[in-house]
């Protein structure tokens, strides 16, 4: 008898079986849609297909009347902006520390509870403390990501570290290697594909800050856009925005993903390739 | 392979279409009924829904009709008014402004029930430090954009001969515009009440120019659905009625009015001192009569074209608004706009029979 956890889906069935529910929420979108528009064509609740198109045409490829700028690309490269500066400063944060608080004990006495407290610091309940130290510009949108997510990759990094094999580092030690050496040599090859990992991990909470961030105060991003036209409820272009925010959140993950087996082949094929 | 998943494409096909059904169900149907829901959020000039709803005065008019009013506070203005929009709500407290560019843009037929107010001076251009309205020229001024603080800050402009160019305008969420006035990059908001007093009462701010300079222009109307009403009067004359009897309740200086006050001062985090301060930049229409010859006056097609033109030029009156006379709007002095296009109706009618005393 075959058993349901040993039964495999073919080729052609699990392009079927991934593209099923997308089809049935399109096709719930367009009943649903369709049937409000019947009622009230100028419904703004549930958009049809086509007022999508217009309102991408419109903001991504008119220039604006009010400023004469492509809205849609000016939002998206603010936003990419702060949140690459986010992301890449907490990278950075999040490698030096973590990898300090494993090895130097010295350093993880003082920084570790420290850090783990932080990290425990709901970063939105902190915004207006932000505000009045950081102001409402740039800076204070950046650090409220990098808040949020700079002690997970620190204590990520940190627990990397902590489970390197002992042997290792009494091998580099007995040839003679100083802590700097063991530490560059040894120790930070083997986190960074832990730390993409982290970052990949991390993405999504940086997306949900950085668009908090933007809802509070900006003058440009795709998370101000959202919030602006919601006040009148213009769902034919917040719709494309939340789309258009997932698919670059989801290019994001896929291309750390493919730079991290390009880079570090070895420890993909440690980490086995099940449900590759 | 395909065979083994057709019964499960039927099942969840089938199930996909009594989501989509649940989904537009939602649909407002004009119909008679006897429940209704009346949606209200924290402001000065809508207080009164909370202390009638507590106080019993909103269900002994519902009585008096044979319905029922559920009265729901909604945390959030505009998701209140989304929620009408979307049918939730039958009856829901808004500004001229949000009624014309939110259910109205929106394909939602609503009529301004009651005119309960105008912002007198509670809403204001603030500017730190000791300054007059000029030199706002080139600052940045922090706002909920596309709200009526944005228009009265293009009203302000327009009355130095500026324009909106001449500032940088910066969307500020209203939680967090009082923190916001507190640090440095901050030099000039524009907001309402209460968080204006709050800013107002810190030191060295200059408020450069407020509501009252511009008298009858932010309107605080109770919006209904409009297909609900006409065929639900009975909702248009209880809601109405028990209006004016809180208003009559609060207008008083004997125990019952201080007591509806304080009732109100407190749900909306103040003391009876700071909500009659607001009460002082708001005019409130206590006698049915006042609102009601406010309602037929010729200046509130004027108001309305001025919001119009200026929601058109924002972009809120959707991609499909060639024009700013787009959505006609109706008062009992005259149609502004396309006639054949009425969305937003103000109607004297309910407020009238308030004021003869047939309610």
């Amino acid at each position: 008898m075959t058993r349901i956890i040993n039964r495999q889906p073919g080729r052609y069935g699990r392009l079927v079986l991934g593209l099923m529910p997308f089809v049935i929420l399109l096709a719930v979108y367009i009943v649903a849609s369709d049937a409000r528009l019947a009622e009230n064509p100028s419904d703004k609740l549930l958009p049809s297909l086509s007022s999508f198109v217009d309102a991408i045409t419109r903001m991504g490829f008119e220039p604006s009347k009010r400023t004469g700028e492509y809205l849609m690309w000016n939002d998206t490269l603010a936003s990419l902006h702060r949140l690459c500066m986010g992301v890449g400063i907490s990278a950075l944060i999040g490698l030096a520390i973590g990898v300090g608080n494993g090895m130097i004990p010295f350093m993880r006495s003082p920084l570790s509870p420290l850090v783990t407290a932080l990290s425990l610091i709901p970063p939105m309940a902190i915004l207006p403390i932000l505000f009045i130290t950081f102001g409402l510009g740039e800076l204070s949108k950046v650090v409220l990501i990098v808040i949020g997510i700079c002690p997970i990759i620190i204590r990520d990094i940190q627990l990397r570290t902590d489970s390197l094999p002992n042997e290792q580092l009494i091998k580099a030690q007995t040839l003679g290697g100083n802590s700097w050496q063991i530490i560059a040599r040894v120790v930070l090859p083997q986190t960074l594909p832990r730390l993409i990992e982290a970052v990949r991990l991390t993405l999504g909470s940086a997306w949900l800050f950085l668009i908090a961030a933007e809802a509070i105060a900006a003058t440009e991003g795709l998370g101000y856009r959202i919030f602006l036209l919601r006040r009148y409820l213009a769902m034919d272009v917040i719709l494309p925005y939340v789309f258009w925010i997932t698919l670059l959140a989801f290019s994001m993950d896929w291309s750390l993903k493919r730079l991290s087996i390009l880079a570090f082949p070895w420890y993909h094929k440690e980490q086995g390739g099940r449900h590759e | 392979m395909l065979k083994a998943i057709r019964p499960f494409t039927r099942v969840i096909a089938l199930s996909a279409t009594l989501l989509a059904t649940a989904f537009t169900s939602q649909a407002v149907q004009a119909q008679e009924q006897t429940e209704f829901k009346l949606a209200w959020t924290i402001y000065v000039g809508w207080m009164p829904w909370d202390y009638g709803a507590a106080s019993g005065i909103v269900d002994k008019w519902a009585d008096k009709y044979g319905i029922k009013i559920e009265v729901v506070q909604v945390n959030d203005y505009v998701e209140s008014i989304n929620q009408f929009t979307a049918g939730q709500f039958d009856a829901t407290v808004m500004t001229n402004m949000d009624a014309l560019t939110i259910p109205a843009a929106s394909g939602v037929d609503s009529t301004a029930l009651i005119v309960g107010d105008f912002s007198n001076g509670n809403d204001g251009v603030v500017l730190k430090g000791d300054k007059t309205l000029k030199d706002i020229k080139g600052q940045q001024v922090n706002l909920v954009e596309l709200s009526v603080s944005h228009y009265l800050l293009a009203r302000a402009l327009e009355s130095v001969n500026m324009t909106e160019r001449d500032v940088k305008v910066v969307n500020t969420s209203d939680a967090d515009l009082v923190a916001a006035f507190t640090t440095a990059g901050v030099t000039s908001v524009t907001t309402w009440n209460p968080l204006l007093s709050e800013i107002t009462a810190m030191p060295s701010t200059s408020k450069v120019f407020d509501s009252s300079m511009i008298p009858g222009e932010i309107i605080d109307l109770l919006v209904v659905n409009t297909d609900t009403l006409s065929a639900n009067p009975k909702l248009g004359k209880a809601l109405t009625g028990a209006w004016y009897e809180i208003l009559a309740t609060m207008s008083g200086s004997d125990d019952a009015a201080i007591k509806a006050k304080s009732f109100m001062a407190e749900a909306s985090g103040t003391d009876l001192k700071g909500y009659e301060a607001q009460l002082a930049s708001t005019k409130m229409f206590y006698a049915p009569s006042d609102a009601v010859a406010f309602t037929q006056s010729k200046d509130l097609t004027a108001t309305m074209k001025k919001v119009s033109e200026f929601s058109f030029e924002h972009g809120l009156l959707g991609d499909g608004a060639p024009d700013a006379g787009f959505i006609g709007i109706e008062t009992p002095a005259g149609v502004y706009g396309d006639a054949a296009n009425v969305k937003l109706r103000f109607t004297s009618e309910y407020m009238e029979m308030a004021a003869k005393g047939q309610l």
